[in-house]
């Protein structure tokens, strides 16, 4: 299990948890689910597309979702934002669809593009990806004042002369890098299980956001480290084993939050009762 | 003239069985998904709508594994995934999208699986591009009847529940007030966008089929000021996406030398979303006299 290709699929697949844990938390914390499922599937038509002409499939991806963030967060500054997700996501697929029926591989090409093939990298893919995981992360370090204000009261960062749109529009081209290097190990559809799943656990967990973005990077890792052991275990597909710990990361942190409130309730009754 | 006529229209467009079936598919499927779909995008359900087009997905794929037709796995698992996000149907929007987030995530992870599955045990080659991007020349004459049956029934329960609904989707207050019980409406009204999307996973594909749904209505919104209109103006949108759509894919036989043509589910989206970067177009909005987009005039529902 810790031989040969497989030292890839450990290596590439914990720098991809790091930057999902990372990003997902503000994804949760802005609310941007729907952005950070359709990006990733405008990844999925740049690497069939790129697939076809003969180009490196990590310039298409990149290429493509930052077009899709783009797209999103220029045309949702006039229409209804989720409306126009939810259409540049179709756009992207449909485009996917043809350029993968153009090309001869079609079936296992769509497959490993939608739900990865974190066991086939290879390790000249793995430069490239920590290169642009450190470029994600350090983004994320230098936007993080005016990121955290602009999402988590609006009003003032405005005030304090932070630009919401163009926030919106930098965090959106994060997540675009996020998903191009992500798209090719975990798959278009499961990067989003990972970017959300264990930072909204995290996040009903703890309040203190240093605290809640190391515990959702860890969530991550533990997710993505256990699922490439049970795929390859099991022999099926990854993406499974990472959207199923995922979702149980957030059912538990769920249950975990309810837990502390609940307890914190009793006690502020207690102390009323007392005093 | 005749020439302009054949090169529109290939040869044996007309008399072709599975582009009958195609057509006259695509036009319930059409109607329906942008009659809900008006509705979806006032709630600013968009997401919802689009994540069970996923939990479809894993209906879909699971109805293949065990060998039953993929229609009913669609209708089926949509069903059970709007369930399941009623039941967590959290208040504030910001954790409604992360619930929807959380179906969804869970959903193409079985997905996943189950496509897996269906692709290693040989049963079913091409298990996974028919689910997810759909092909609607093959749809067999058995299932016809289904997707008018389905079709029926959803368009039945949407005219039985619609005025309740329109009041409770766009002001929940008043729709209280007045002894609407809302929740009821949004769980029936959520039963009859898990039947569209069924049907529409099965003309367009699961992935696709958000693009009907979405499309059309947001186009009409943009461009009408009246409901009546709006739902017309929809519908007439979504069916004439499919069709021309339909008839494209048809003559792109015909376009290179290769002898396969482009997938259907493409020019389908590719119109749908041409009809609404065309609605958001000064010119269009100059003469439909609106002089803004009117889906940001859409009174924001309360969540």
């Amino acid at each position: 299990m810790f031989t040969g290709f497989m030292i890839n699929a450990w290596t590439i697949a914990t720098i991809v948890a790091v930057v999902a844990g990372v990003v997902g938390f503000f994804v949760v914390l802005r609310g941007s689910a729907f952005p950070a499922h359709a990006i990733p599937n405008g990844a999925f038509a740049g690497a069939a597309g790129a697939n076809l002409v003969g180009l490196n499939t990590l310039l298409g991806l990149a290429v493509f979702s930052v077009l899709a963030a783009l797209g999103i967060g220029s045309l949702g500054r006039r229409g209804r934002h989720d409306v126009v997700t939810a259409l540049a996501l179709v756009m992207m697929l449909a485009l996917g669809a043809l350029f993968l029926s153009r090309s001869t591989q079609y079936e296992p090409e769509i497959f490993s593009l939608l739900f990865g093939e974190v066991l086939g990298v290879s390790s000249t893919e793995i430069l490239p990806v920590a290169l642009l995981g450190l470029v994600c992360i350090g983004s994320i370090a230098a936007l993080y004042r005016p990121l955290m204000l602009s999402s988590v009261v609006p009003e003032i960062a405005e005030a304090k002369g932070v630009r919401g749109h163009r926030m919106e529009s930098c965090f959106l081209l994060v997540i675009a890098l996020a998903t191009a290097m992500t798209v090719p190990v975990v798959g278009a559809l499961l990067i989003f299980s990972l970017m959300i799943g264990p930072p909204a656990a995290a996040r009903s967990v703890t309040d203190r956001p240093l605290v809640a973005i190391a515990l959702s990077v860890a969530l991550a890792l533990s997710t993505v480290w256990i699922a490439i052991a049970s795929s390859y275990i099991t022999n099926w597909p990854v993406g499974f084993f990472v959207s199923a710990f995922s979702a149980f990361c957030y059912v538990m942190g769920r249950a975990l939050g309810a837990l502390r409130r609940s307890r914190f309730a009793l006690r502020t009754q207690i102390a009323t009762v007392a005093g | 003239m005749h020439q302009l006529y054949t090169a529109v229209f290939e040869p044996g467009f007309f008399s072709s069985e599975p582009v009958r079936v195609a057509l006259g598919v695509g036009a319930m499927v059409a109607i329906v998904s942008a009659l809900v779909g008006v509705f979806t995008v006032i709630r600013g359900q968009s997401f919802g709508g689009h994540a069970l087009t996923d939990v479809a997905t894993a209906g879909g794929s699971g109805a293949l594994l065990v060998g039953m037709s993929p229609l009913s796995g669609f209708v089926l698992g949509g069903v059970l995934g709007a369930g399941a996000m009623e039941m967590i149907g959290v208040r504030r929007a910001r954790g409604r999208d992360l619930a929807t987030g959380i179906v969804l995530g869970a959903a193409t992870g079985v997905a996943a699986l189950f496509l897996y599955l269906d692709t290693t045990s040989g049963a079913t080659t091409g298990a996974t591009q028919q689910i997810l991007f759909g092909s609607i020349f093959v749809i067999d004459g058995s299932t016809v009847h289904y997707v008018e049956g389905f079709g029926s029934l959803a368009l039945v329960l949407l005219g039985f529940i619609y005025r309740p609904l329109l009041l409770s989707s766009i002001n929940t207050d008043i729709a209280r007030a007045r002894g609407i019980s809302v929740r009821l409406v949004g769980t029936l009204y959520m039963l009859v966008l898990a039947l569209s999307v069924g049907l529409s996973s099965l003309a367009i594909g699961t992935i696709l089929s958000t693009a009907l749904l979405i499309g059309p209505a947001a186009a009409a919104l943009r461009l009408t000021k009246r409901m009546g209109w709006t739902l017309a103006v929809a519908a007439s949108i979504g069916v004439g996406a499919t069709w021309i759509g339909v008839l494209l894919a048809y003559d792109s036989y015909y376009w290179g030398s290769s002898g396969n043509g482009w997938p259907v589910s493409f020019f389908i989206v590719g119109l749908v979303f041409l009809a609404y970067l065309a609605s958001g177009l000064p010119v269009v909005r100059a003469v439909t006299g609106r002089r803004m987009p009117s889906d940001l005039n859409v009174p924001v529902v309360e969540r």
